[in-house]
């Protein structure tokens, strides 16, 4: 396995490529994200697994994105994400709304290579009515029994950013599972984590089924507080004054222009 | 923060959960949070709570999955929703207001309100903000409808609607609320007033029963130290409490 610097990394995302991102939960790769708009990604195709925050908000921000499906978009307790509710009213981005599970659903097909899972609920929903690429069909096992099917999603690259891998790839993520199923379904994994460890964390048995083993992943690279502002697993938590001065300044094209300058700039020092 | 009301709407939504095994709590829900460790407590412990965004209220270990393949399997008995409007048949929009897709107000998304509106037995829906831009005569986008053809699966579905003003019970075979309690401060003529969907309302419309006692002593002592853990800027509020972490 290879292990490149953030920027070789960002590299690796082109225009044009389906990436698949994940919850403000999991491990957010914020610094990779600071190096993609530093690059100047364009035309970037992203699926919120299942829903994003900041990230998402900051790649719009820096018109990185063309497209984004996601159930949710928001900033939680700081409220509204306010670059994507802008762009939703511009109409700059194409929106395809979702909801939670049919994300995950969608990715599970990939990872098993069928071409479509069904799924419970979603039928009366506007969701389905604004949904072309999903079908309303029959239980082919029951008649009467109305069921949606929805096609397997595979991304062209999933990113996310943990607390540790090794040199053969291998990448802690606890009970971070959504990473796996992104993992899985993804052509291509590229991770960044705090540090990268000797020895093989396959190794001990008592943490083995918390690794993603190194089949799945392209590359790693180091990113020391990497997830920042955003918090990471139990390593540490969010920057709560930091996502606070980002809603504030990014209510206005200005306030996000002056917030990303420094957040492009200020890197690592701030974090 | 209204703090009296607060706990109100703690007690009142906590006394919706008796008898249930299993409750699940989404992400950014710290009074239905609240209500649900309540419910635990007042129950003796016996209930199993699932609290997203919490580390020791939530046994999930498969990933972002895991709650919906567990409300489908049947596993979790009640669940929280609300909804930038909601309309009198109990239709949810957590999508926009305004006109597809360009949305005057864009709210931040469905979430799985798609899926488990059907699959869970006993949802509440709880808004704080109860005026006629939230409590709509129809939503501009329904991201889960409040009731399906019988040909469709359902197992589940609203139950009652809480807002900062009243409690509403919902007939499913109505297709409509009944106005079931008044919180303090509150008449028929105030709902009425700031609601903007038809309901149901008896002659004489009873008060929202206050937390008791023994409600306000739990909830002042092991759940403002339980809901610190994930909502410590709620519980700072409500409580005068920090986390302990």
């Amino acid at each position: 396995m290879t292990s490149p610097s953030l920027d070789e990394l960002a590299a690796r995302i082109t225009p044009g490529t389906l990436v698949a991102i994940p919850p403000d939960y999991s491990g957010v790769p914020m610094a990779l994200t600071r190096a993609l708009v530093a690059r100047n990604a364009r035309d970037l195709h992203v699926l919120a697994v299942p829903t994003s925050g900041i990230q998402i908000d900051v790649l719009i921000g820096a018109g990185c994105v063309a497209g984004l499906e996601a159930a949710a978009v928001t900033l939680g307790e700081f409220g509204l994400a306010p670059r994507f509710t802008a762009a939703i009213r511009a109409g700059s981005i194409r929106m395809r709304d979702t909801t939670c599970p049919a994300v995950h659903a969608a990715l599970q097909a990939s990872e098993k290579g069928v071409p479509f899972l069904p799924l419970r609920g979603l039928i009366g929903s506007d969701i389905l009515r604004h949904r072309a690429d999903w079908k309303l069909a029959d239980n082919p096992f029951s008649s009467g029994d109305p069921i949606v099917y929805l096609p397997a999603i595979k991304p062209d690259v999933a990113i996310f950013h943990a607390t540790k891998a090794d040199r053969d790839g291998n990448v802690w993520i606890g009970r971070r599972r959504e990473l796996v199923t992104m993992a899985h379904a993804a052509a291509r994994t590229l991770v960044t984590v705090e540090e990268i460890v000797e020895g093989s964390l396959l190794d001990d048995e008592t943490i083995a089924a918390g690794v993603l083993p190194g089949l799945y992943v392209e590359a790693v690279a180091e990113a020391p507080r990497g997830a920042w502002p955003l918090g990471l697993q139990d390593l540490y938590a969010a920057d709560e004054a930091e996502l606070a001065r980002y809603a504030e300044a990014a209510r206005s094209e200005a306030g996000f222009r002056a917030w990303l300058d420094r957040f492009l700039g200020a890197w690592p020092a701030a974090a | 923060m209204d703090i009296a009301r607060t706990r109100l709407l703690i007690a009142v939504i906590s006394r919706m959960l008796a008898g249930c095994r299993t409750v699940a709590v989404g992400n950014s829900s710290p009074i239905p949070g609240a209500a649900t460790l309540l419910a635990r407590a007042m129950g003796a412990g016996s209930m199993r709570v699932l609290m997203l965004g919490s580390l020791q209220n939530n046994s999930f270990t498969d990933g972002g999955r895991e709650l919906f393949d567990c409300a489908a399997q049947g596993r979790i008995d009640a669940f929280f929703l609300s909804g930038g409007q909601i309309d009198g048949e109990a239709n949810l929009n957590l999508v926009g207001a305004g006109e597809y897709p360009r949305w005057q107000h864009r709210f931040p998304g469905s979430f799985g309100s798609a899926y488990l509106y059907y699959l869970i037995p006993r949802v509440i829906l709880f808004r704080e903000e109860h005026t006629a831009r939230v409590l709509v005569p129809k939503v501009d986008f329904v991201s889960a409808p409040g009731t399906s053809p019988p040909e469709v699966y359902r197992q589940g579905g609203p139950a009652a609607l809480v807002t900062g003003r009243c409690v509403f019970d919902f007939d499913r075979a109505a297709r409509r609320f009944r106005l079931a309690s008044l919180h303090p401060g509150e008449t028929a003529e105030t709902v009425r007033a700031n609601t903007g969907f038809t309901y149901d309302a008896p002659a004489d419309v009873p008060a929202t029963l206050p937390p008791s006692e023994a409600e306000l002593a739990v909830l002042n002592g092991q759940v403002a130290a339980e809901i610190a853990e994930t909502y410590p800027r709620f519980a700072a509020a409500l409580f005068g409490r920090r986390s302990a972490a």
